[in-house]
Order: C-alpha cells, then sequence, then structure tokens
C-alpha cells in the first residue's frame, strides 16, 4: 500500500515535471545549422540567440532569411559554405517563411537579439532603418574599400545604404497568344491605346473572359505597387521627387489613372478587382480568364506546371503613346543587411560582399530563378526556359525600378492609394486631381 | 520540558502535513497557471502598458502620454466605422445563429427521423464548425468568385442576369462575410441546443398536448423557456468570439472594398502592422478587451446564478 502510495507520488511529480519542461521546450526553438521555427515571434525573440557567437577565434553569423525555403533543399546552405571555406567564418541559418521573417526581425529588433545577417523586403527598410535596427552598409562599404557600382541597385534612407538587393524578381507583362489570336489580333501592344483597343478585342469575341487584371485587395495592396505603377514606370514616369511624394502636377502619374479608369470603365478588368489577391489573379491567368497580366516572373514555373497547355509569353509592358525613352521594369527583390546590434559588422560585410561577388551572385540568381543584383554577374540560364530567357532579355533593356522601396510605411502608402483610385473608378471622387491631392496629403503624414 | 517540545514537534508537524495536503491542488494547477501567467496575463498587462505610450516597439525611448491614445482613437472616424461594421457583423451573425442553431437542432431531435439518420446528418450539419478560418475563407472566396459557382447558379436559375462582384463591391461585402461567418459558426449552437434540448423532459410535451397546445404553443412555451440558460450562455459566448473575429475578415477582404468590411479586429491589425502605430492598437485592443469583459463578467454571473 505504502510502495503503491510512493508510486502515485511519484508518477504524478513526473507529470508535473514533464508538463513544465515542455512548456520550456514550446519556449525555445531550435536554431541549429539550418533551422525552421513556428513563426511565433515571441518565441523568435527569445530563441533568436543575441546575434553572433565566437569562441577561440571562430565566428559565428547568424543568418535570418526565408530564402532557404523557396530555394532548393540545401541550396542556401551549401552557398554558405562556400563562404566558410573561403573565411573560416561559420553561417548559421535561420529559414522561415517570408510572412514570419518580418515579424521576427521587427520582434528581434525590439528586443535587441535581431541575427546578424538579415534578409529584407525592400518595403521594410524605411521602418527598421529609422528604429535604428539596421546597420548604415555605405560605411561598412567605405570601412572595406569595397566597389558598389557592380551593385545595380541599393536602398538607401537619408542618403546611406541599408539594404543591396541580391537577387531581382522582374514584374514583365505575361500575354495569352490564343485569346490574341481568338480576337484577331497579331502583333502585341506597345501603346496605351494599342492595349486599350486590344482588351476590348478580346472582350468582344470571348465570353467571360477579361483582358487585364490587377489585385486591389487591401489586405495585400502590393497590385498598386506591381500592376498600376508598372505603366507609370515603363513610361519614364515617377510618384517621388527627390525622395518624397510627388502625386500632383505630375502629368505621368494623372495619365496612368485616367488610363487604369479608362480600362475600368470599358468593362475589359477581370471582375472582382477589389478583393482580388495576386494569387486569384494569377489563377485567373492561368485559367484562360485574362489575356494580359503583370506579374512576377517567379510564378511562370507554377503557371506552366498548372497549365502545360497555355500559349503565353511575354511582352515589354505597353508604353504611353507618343513615349520612346528606355521603359523601367517593376522589380521585388531578395534584399540583405546588417543588424545594428551585430558585434561582428565587417565579417557579416564580407558576407554580402561574398554574396554579391558575380560568380555567387550568379548562382543564386539561376537558383532562384531570379535576375542577378550585380550588375557583373553573368548567370547561365543555359537549362532555364526559354520564357525566363526572353523576360531576361526584355529585362536587360529596362532599368529596374520600385519607388516603394525605401519609402517609410510602404504597404500603408500603397493601401491608400488602392482606396483612393477605388473610389476614384467607383466615381465617388470627381477627378484625377482630387484623388491625388487627396493621397498627396495622406502619404506627406508618413514622410513627417 | 521534553513532553512540551514533543507536542511543539507534534503540532508543527501536524501544520506541515495540512500545509502539504491544501497545496497539493495548486501544484496540480501550477502548469496551467505558469502558461496562463506566461502566454495570457503578461502580455495582457504588457499591451494595456502599451497603450498609454506615444509608441512602443520600433520607440527605444517610449513617452508617457496618458490617454492621449484613447483620446485619438475615440475621434477617429475610420475607428467608429470599424465599430459600426462590428456591430452589425456580430448582431446579424449572432442572431442568425441561433435561429439556425434552434432549426438544425430541432430538426436532428426529431422523433420522425430514424436514430441512424440523424447520426448522420448531425455529421453534416456539424461539418462547417470542423474548418479552420482559412479553409473556410479560400473555400468561400471560390464560391463568391465571380466567375464562381454562386453566381453561375444564380445565373442559371434566372435569379441575376449578371455576376455579382459578392466579395468586391461595397454593397454586398459586408453582407458576405457576415453569411460566410453565420455558415460557420451555426453549428456550436446546433450541437449545444441538441444537447439542451434531450433534456427537456417529454412529459412537460405531453402535458401541453393534453392542455390542447399546438405546436408553435409547444415551442414558445416549453422548449424556449427550459433552453433560455443554455440560449443566454450561448449569446453571450458568441458575441465575445466574433466580435475579435479576424481570420475570416483578413483572407477574405482584408476589410475592403475600401473599408467595407473594416472592422476592429483589423483596423488593430492594420494600425500595428502596417502603420507600426502600436501603441494606439494597443489602445483599440484595451477597448475590444473591455467591452470583452464586461460580457464576460456578465457571462459568468449568469453561471454562478444557474449553479
Amino acid at each position: 500500500m505504502r510502495f503503491k502510495n510512493v508510486l502515485r507520488k511519484s508518477l504524478a511529480s513526473l507529470l508535473a515535471t514533464g508538463m513544465i519542461v515542455s512548456l520550456i521546450g514550446c519556449g525555445s526553438s531550435s536554431s541549429s545549422e539550418e533551422s525552421t521555427s513556428s513563426g511565433q515571434s515571441s518565441a523568435a525573440a527569445v530563441s533568436s540567440s543575441a546575434g553572433s557567437s565566437s569562441s577561440s577565434g571562430d565566428i559565428t553569423l547568424e543568418f535570418q532569411q526565408w530564402w532557404g525555403v523557396e530555394l532548393p533543399d540545401g541550396a542556401l546552405k551549401e552557398i554558405c559554405d562556400g563562404f566558410t571555406q573561403q573565411t573560416g567564418i561559420k553561417i548559421e541559418l535561420l529559414s522561415n517563411p517570408y510572412a514570419d521573417t518580418k515579424t521576427q526581425i521587427a520582434a528581434g529588433a525590439a528586443a535587441g537579439t535581431m541575427a546578424d545577417v538579415v534578409g529584407l523586403d525592400g518595403s521594410w527598410v524605411y521602418d527598421f532603418a529609422k528604429q535604428g535596427s539596421i546597420a548604415n552598409l555605405t560605411e561598412l562599404m567605405k570601412a572595406d574599400g569595397y566597389d558598389d557600382s557592380q551593385l545595380s541597385d541599393q536602398i538607401r534612407v537619408d542618403g546611406n545604404t541599408y539594404m543591396i538587393p541580391v537577387v531581382n524578381f522582374a514584374y514583365p507583362m505575361y500575354v495569352n497568344m490564343d485569346l490574341l489570336k481568338s480576337a484577331g489580333i497579331s502583333e502585341v501592344p506597345k501603346t496605351w491605346s494599342e492595349f486599350t483597343e486590344a482588351c476590348k478585342k478580346v472582350v468582344a469575341a470571348n465570353k467571360g473572359v477579361a483582358g487585364w487584371a490587377i489585385p486591389l485587395s487591401t489586405e495585400s495592396p502590393s497590385g498598386i505597387q506591381n500592376n498600376f505603377m508598372s505603366w507609370l514606370w515603363a513610361s519614364g514616369g515617377s510618384m517621388l521627387k527627390d525622395g518624397k511624394p510627388a502625386l500632383t502636377d505630375n502629368a505621368d502619374l494623372t495619365a496612368t489613372v485616367d488610363f487604369v479608369k479608362g480600362l475600368f470603365d470599358a468593362k475589359v478588368v477581370a471582375s472582382g478587382a477589389y478583393s482580388m489577391k495576386e494569387a486569384d489573379m494569377v489563377e485567373e491567368f492561368t485559367n484562360g480568364r485574362v489575356a494580359f497580366m503583370t506579374d512576377s516572373l517567379a510564378h511562370l514555373t507554377t503557371i506552366k506546371k498548372e497549365a502545360p497547355n497555355l500559349n503565353f509569353e511575354f511582352m515589354r509592358i505597353p508604353v504611353k503613346d507618343g513615349y520612346s525613352g528606355k521603359s523601367g521594369m517593376d522589380v521585388a527583390n531578395w534584399g540583405i543587411g546588417i543588424a545594428s546590434n551585430c558585434e561582428h559588422k565587417a565579417e557579416a560585410m564580407k558576407f554580402i560582399e561574398y554574396l554579391m561577388s558575380p560568380e555567387v551572385n550568379a548562382k543564386l540568381a539561376v537558383l532562384a530563378n531570379a535576375f542577378p543584383g550585380n550588375s557583373k554577374a553573368d548567370p547561365d540560364y543555359s537549362s532555364a526556359d526559354p520564357l525566363f530567357v526572353k523576360a531576361y532579355e526584355i529585362f536587360k533593356e529596362c532599368y529596374a525600378i520600385n519607388e516603394f522601396t525605401g519609402l517609410p510605411t510602404s504597404e500603408e502608402l500603397m493601401r491608400q492609394f488602392d482606396e483612393q483610385l477605388q473610389l476614384y473608378i467607383d466615381g465617388d471622387t470627381k477627378s484625377t486631381a482630387d484623388m491625388l491631392s487627396t493621397i498627396q496629403n495622406k502619404w506627406l503624414e508618413a514622410f513627417k | 520540558m521534553a513532553k512540551e517540545k514533543e507536542m511543539t514537534q507534534v503540532g508543527d508537524s501536524k501544520l506541515l502535513a495540512s500545509v502539504k495536503k491544501k497545496s497539493v491542488p495548486y501544484l496540480y494547477l501550477l502548469p496551467t497557471i505558469v502558461l496562463m501567467l506566461l502566454l495570457l496575463i503578461i502580455p495582457i498587462c504588457m499591451v494595456i502598458r502599451y497603450s498609454f505610450f506615444d509608441n512602443v516597439i520600433i520607440n527605444k525611448n517610449p513617452v508617457f502620454i496618458g490617454l492621449k491614445n484613447y483620446t485619438k482613437l475615440l475621434t477617429d472616424s475610420s475607428f467608429f466605422v470599424a465599430v459600426r461594421n462590428t456591430l452589425f457583423f456580430v448582431c446579424v451573425s449572432v442572431i442568425a445563429h441561433m435561429i439556425l442553431g434552434i432549426m438544425y437542432a430541432m430538426l436532428l431531435n426529431t422523433k420522425y427521423v430514424g436514430t441512424k439518420t440523424k447520426a448522420l446528418f448531425r455529421v453534416i450539419y456539424a461539418l462547417p464548425w470542423m474548418f479552420t478560418a482559412s479553409v473556410i475563407a479560400i473555400l468561400w472566396k471560390m464560391m463568391m468568385n465571380p466567375n464562381g459557382i454562386i453566381n453561375y447558379l444564380l445565373q442559371a436559375s434566372n435569379v441575376i442576369s449578371t455576376n455579382i462582384e459578392w466579395l468586391g463591391s461595397r454593397n454586398f461585402a459586408l453582407i458576405s462575410v457576415t453569411l460566410i461567418n453565420i455558415w460557420a459558426g451555426y453549428p456550436f449552437y446546433m450541437v449545444s441546443i441538441l444537447a439542451g434540448l434531450q433534456g427537456i423532459s417529454p412529459d412537460l410535451y405531453e402535458a401541453a398536448e393534453i392542455d390542447g397546445a399546438n405546436a408553435v404553443r409547444k415551442f414558445f412555451g416549453i422548449t424556449i423557456p427550459q433552453l433560455k440558460p443554455i440560449l443566454i450562455s450561448l449569446l453571450m459566448l458568441d458575441f465575445v468570439w466574433t466580435i475579435q473575429q479576424f481570420a475570416l475578415i483578413w483572407m477574405t477582404t482584408g476589410g475592403g472594398p475600401i473599408n467595407a468590411t473594416e472592422m476592429v479586429s483589423t483596423f488593430i491589425y492594420k494600425l500595428g502592422f502596417s502603420k507600426y502605430q502600436y501603441a494606439q492598437a494597443s489602445a483599440a485592443a484595451v477597448i475590444l478587451l473591455i467591452v470583452c469583459s464586461i460580457i464576460a463578467v456578465f457571462y459568468v454571473r449568469h453561471q454562478k446564478e444557474r449553479d
């Protein structure tokens, strides 16, 4: 009896201890050579062990990113191992899905436990730079004597670089050739008026089909950046002046708004635009219900896989009638930065320089189905899809642009533009000038 | 002296034994208490604290500003739009949940259908409750797509002549997300009310029949009064859960188009994670917490009265 009591009490104690230990286990994440966490920002803030470690001369840099998840298995680790072989500096990969990475970086920044090197999206840069979470790369490049002229772009805040785009994902225009053929169109449109005409013909010739699609869901308002502003940038226009909003008295932007409104008024835009997300737009195109769409090159493989019989091509985004200059092409990118709390900034800079070296950058670009961030890199796309190569040729004729990178609260700026555009399209706002004036005032609040 | 010492020792050991015995339940509760403290109490206290500063998280030197965040919120017209939409969403959802829940529960409690059939339909009718918010959002987004099945069926039966943008139109978006929420939430009422119906004594119905009461009279005279305690509990719980609904709204409309489906939950999310105004977001969250706490107090009181 006594033994039974002891046994019962021991089991109860063991159970209670096990529950407490499991709580501790829940609160920590594995941070081994290559790890994935559950995306709990508090857990990551606790777990993302205070930056780099060094013991007896060995330096280990933590690299927080989402790239490892999107690249072929082991590819990123192999690249990082190459750096270790060259320099002896170890890289500890902290890989998470994209959406979780921003939350974890923000939490790490607040707690002062950010990883040494962080993968960044251009839209995060301004806010992290102002927060003092990411380091000034201009100073580090200067200290290292790095030739930054080979970089295709640098994201700056107040004149200093805080993020370097490692690879770029361009946003060319996809065109469904079968829909064009059905409407009797033999050549892809090159100007806005040709584009409008082509859309009208496609809609007239095919029931249930739209000419063009734009995702305007306010949940993820990237349609403003990728699908709307693409028109402006392709015609050499800009929404900024000296880094500040210049939406009013902007003839190019006014013309762009009128052009897009014209497409809506002509009823050639895919219905459901106000709740459409990028993935919904891709689905519409994949199912042959949209003739033209501006979308990331990263979706090429997915579209080919889902619709192997879909006859589509890439084309240059049509330009404003009369424009003959160089076109800008919208890009999203995998950017890289260094945490302010990093104890080995010089070594972290060396890692970035390694990733940006022509050979490594070219390799990364091929693996990611992207374009290199180093203008001297020469990726071997010989085994890539011919369409991808065509898109690359188009990209080389354009200049990469994304004016939302480095802006304060850029997602909110896009959302404000999105909402005002919807009000104008619906007729609530009387004129383009009124619409742009309202947005200008809202945007200026963010720049204060 | 020795005897006194012995008695003191006996007294001490009895006290120790008594303390040990009384502390055993708390020791069993300790893991849960620690969890609740770490994941509930401390975060709530932190958020309440944040709401009194100018900005936090991204601001290394937050300044105490008292109730300014609350004043700013309560004078913000977009906050009131969110409150208005939330009230519509919650009231319509809760009422519809109750009506549908009672209806389906009575269907499943009927004597006119066999046990196996009832068991099968119990599973079918409870299915919406099994899905997560993301699955429900994806499913309904596909069905409510302008080229989706709902428009197809409505056009085929000549109810509409052109496709309706259920989630993309300011006229339809709010009612659409409310409909989705009603579909997702009625099984909870159904299951709870079914349990309540099965607890009502058949003698009451027999007595009512003898007195000449028809079905309607029996429903309002017996069923509803007997279910009243359960219904009140369900109403309060559903109110609190629906007022906090975020995932469904975010994944279907994101609060749009424009602000047609903006709820307090999406308003808070955008304030915090899009505008980086974590202190103001905390203030809005505290206001929501106060509303939910008031309902919770009434709920607890109601439960105590039942006991």
